[in-house]
């Protein structure tokens, strides 16, 4: 406001007297113009919460008419035979996250463990950031980088192929999750261990990194949370399968590219299956996060 | 997440100095080279991508060189290879998805940082993430059974009715195309700008905030005068962060841009996108160099993922720790 207006209530003569709490010229529209804009971002949230209630109420009333047995257990079969399934996307899908796992976890919190506990300098924050850009990295490049690699080198595409690749994938998340929960653990816990001769590395792996295991979980959690609906750097590696299959070093089905395929096929069969596929792979996303959800709040409030 | 001080690494440091018992010191050794060892990883994986996409890539960079960014002839049976309509068509969706994503996303941000009521924010925030953690290739399958019909009966028919006369928005209401992708690019994108921002307006100290309302501005006063303009980097950050999700997305696109590598005026045509055509065509390459062409597209994407992450992180982490140190 311009501070050379007269203030009304200093002129006697003219311009009616004004009270306090009378709202000052200007002051209804700036009211409106305030409403105005919070209105628009309340139905800006509206807005974006929709979409999320309409593809999970859409997904769950579509997929859970084809939720039977028959679905866990049968292979894909063509249509018009009755007793078919993703069964072996399902267990495929769990052992490409499992083989995702059990390179991306050690290999994650380990350099986690590096960054937090001795990394210092240049080549720290190098790998920090490095890390930070590599889970920018569209998930499709690193499915031709994997396949460049392996697929080309054994020849053949391969659930390890697949799982090579969804351990890149998790890599950065895992990484700076445990990095940043490590730096939370307060010193005098570490300084505790280490002045009762306790050596560094134990200290290290039994004290600090044990203390932020429910907040690692977390992290791992949604990471897996990730790859499971991964299907980019799958399909380029693990390839798919309509068969059985457990062997590490050949193709191997996945829920992800097996509901890619049946959505884009043009049989009503294929598409109920991948509706009912969909809702599989939504819930165990769903539960995963929620774990990972509860796990945060009980260990914040143990603190 | 804001990162405490790190006092640990003085324990560390002062550790070596301790009488320890001989044997503990050379596993301590061990330990730490182990731990270096695996912190390299993390670096040389990157590294390794970058040679791995350039070797493979090798055939199709000699044959077509920079001219590969112009060619708009893509035809794998005359080993002709133009990228053209692919990087057009990703970056036409990416900036519908940008245009539509970005209002809401602002708005719910500032909705959940400052407006909403305090018992439903964390929920709120929550389910927000949930929407981010839906597999792209669910997105695309509601996409076309949702998206498409409703794109196509309600939405295009209409722009196109009152537009049509502009070469942007013409042609046939098909309900795949450009438009429909960076509809679902949108979608896919909000969680991720909203996310982002929203924790940068965290960021700015409350102090701010009083400070505003002691003077006697309102609630929106407050946030356009002390919240959004020492966030606005940060903010800024969010969205070219967005910005590369959309750009990398790969499955929820191939199901609704229509795949016809062809460069059109109107948003409403089928396209394609470097994603998409790695995702269909790279198993069932069978050449040399058709692979070599796919791979200079991954090469090519990587390049672009690269640049706008080192930018946007740069914006986001240097205006957080400003505002940090202001508080």
């Amino acid at each position: 406001m311009n501070s050379d207006t007269p203030v009304p209530v200093a002129s006697p003569t003219s311009a009616p007297k004004r009270t306090l709490l009378e709202p000052a010229p200007g002051e209804t529209l700036r009211r409106a113009r305030s409403y105005f804009f919070e209105g628009l971002c309340v139905s800006s949230a509206v807005v974006v919460l929709v979409p999320l209630f309409l593809i999970f109420i859409y997904v769950v009333s579509k997929g859970l008419s084809g939720l039977s047995l028959d679905f866990f257990t049968q292979l894909p079969k063509p249509v018009g035979d009755e007793r078919s399934g993703m069964g072996n996307a399902v267990v495929g899908t769990l052992i490409l996250v499992a083989i995702g796992c059990s390179i991306g976890l050690p290999t994650g919190i380990l350099a986690g463990i590096y960054l937090a506990e001795i990394g210092r300098g240049k080549l720290a924050a190098a790998i920090r950031f490095i890390a930070d850009v590599l889970g920018g990295v569209p998930s499709i490049t690193i499915g031709v980088f994997v396949y460049a690699l392996v697929v080309v080198t054994m020849k053949r595409f391969s659930a390890l192929a697949g799982g090579i690749a969804l351990a890149i994938v998790m890599l950065p998340t895992v990484t700076r999750t445990t990095e940043e929960l490590l730096k939370l653990v307060p010193a005098h816990l570490r300084e505790a261990s280490l002045a009762l001769g306790v050596p560094e590395w134990r200290t290290s792996l039994l004290v600090v990194l044990r203390t932020a295991s429910p907040g690692i979980g977390t992290g791992v959690m949604l990471a897996v949370a990730r790859i499971a609906g991964e299907t980019a750097p799958v399909l380029l590696t693990a390839l798919g399968s309509s068969y059985w299959s457990f062997a590490i070093d050949r193709p191997i089905a996945s829920l992800p590219v097996q509901i890619w395929r049946n959505a884009t096929s043009p049989y009503p069969k294929w598409q109920q299956e991948a509706w009912t596929g969909a809702l599989v792979l939504i819930i165990i996303v769903f539960l995963l996060n929620l774990l990972a959800r509860i796990a945060t709040s009980r260990s914040v409030k143990a603190r | 997440m804001s990162t405490v001080e790190v006092p640990m690494q003085q324990a560390a440091s002062s550790a070596p100095q301790s009488d320890a018992p001989h044997g503990t010191r050379g596993a301590d050794r061990a330990f730490r080279a182990i731990l270096t060892m695996f912190g390299l990883t993390v670096l040389a994986v990157p590294a390794l991508m970058v040679l791995e996409l350039i070797r493979s890539s090798r055939l199709a960079i000699d044959k077509f060189g920079l001219g590969f960014l112009t060619g708009r002839v893509w035809d794998p049976a005359r080993e002709e290879f133009g990228a053209l309509p692919f990087v057009y068509g990703t970056v036409v969706t990416s900036l519908i998805a940008i245009v539509l994503a970005v209002p809401v996303s602002l708005g719910l941000a500032i909705f959940l940082s400052d407006l909403a009521p305090h018992r439903i924010r964390k929920p709120l925030g929550f389910m927000v993430e949930l929407l981010a953690a839906i597999p792209s290739v669910v997105y695309g399958f509601w996409g076309i059974a949702v998206l498409r019909p409703w794109l196509r009966d309600t939405v295009e028919p209409v722009i196109i009715k009152y537009f049509g006369y502009i070469p942007l928005f013409e042609g046939p209401p098909l309900g795949f195309g450009m438009f429909a992708a960076g509809v679902i690019l949108a979608i896919m994108i909000v969680p991720t700008i909203t996310s982002v921002s929203r924790e940068v307006m965290q960021a700015v100290p409350q102090l701010h905030r009083e400070a505003a309302v002691g003077l006697g501005a309102c609630a929106w006063d407050t946030i356009r005068y002390a919240v959004l303009p020492s966030a606005r980097s940060g903010i800024i950050g969010a969205i070219i962060l967005g910005l590369n999700r959309a750009l990398g997305e790969t499955m929820a696109v191939t199901m609704m841009i229509g795949n016809v590598p062809k460069v059109s005026a109107s948003i409403f045509h089928p396209g394609y996108s470097m994603a998409s055509v790695i995702a269909n065509e790279f198993v069932e390459a069978t050449s040399d160099m058709y692979v070599s062409a796919l791979s200079k597209i991954a090469l090519l994407l990587f390049g672009v993922a690269l640049l706008l992450n080192l930018f946007a992180r740069w914006l986001v982490s240097s205006t957080k720790s400003k505002l940090e140190k202001r508080a």
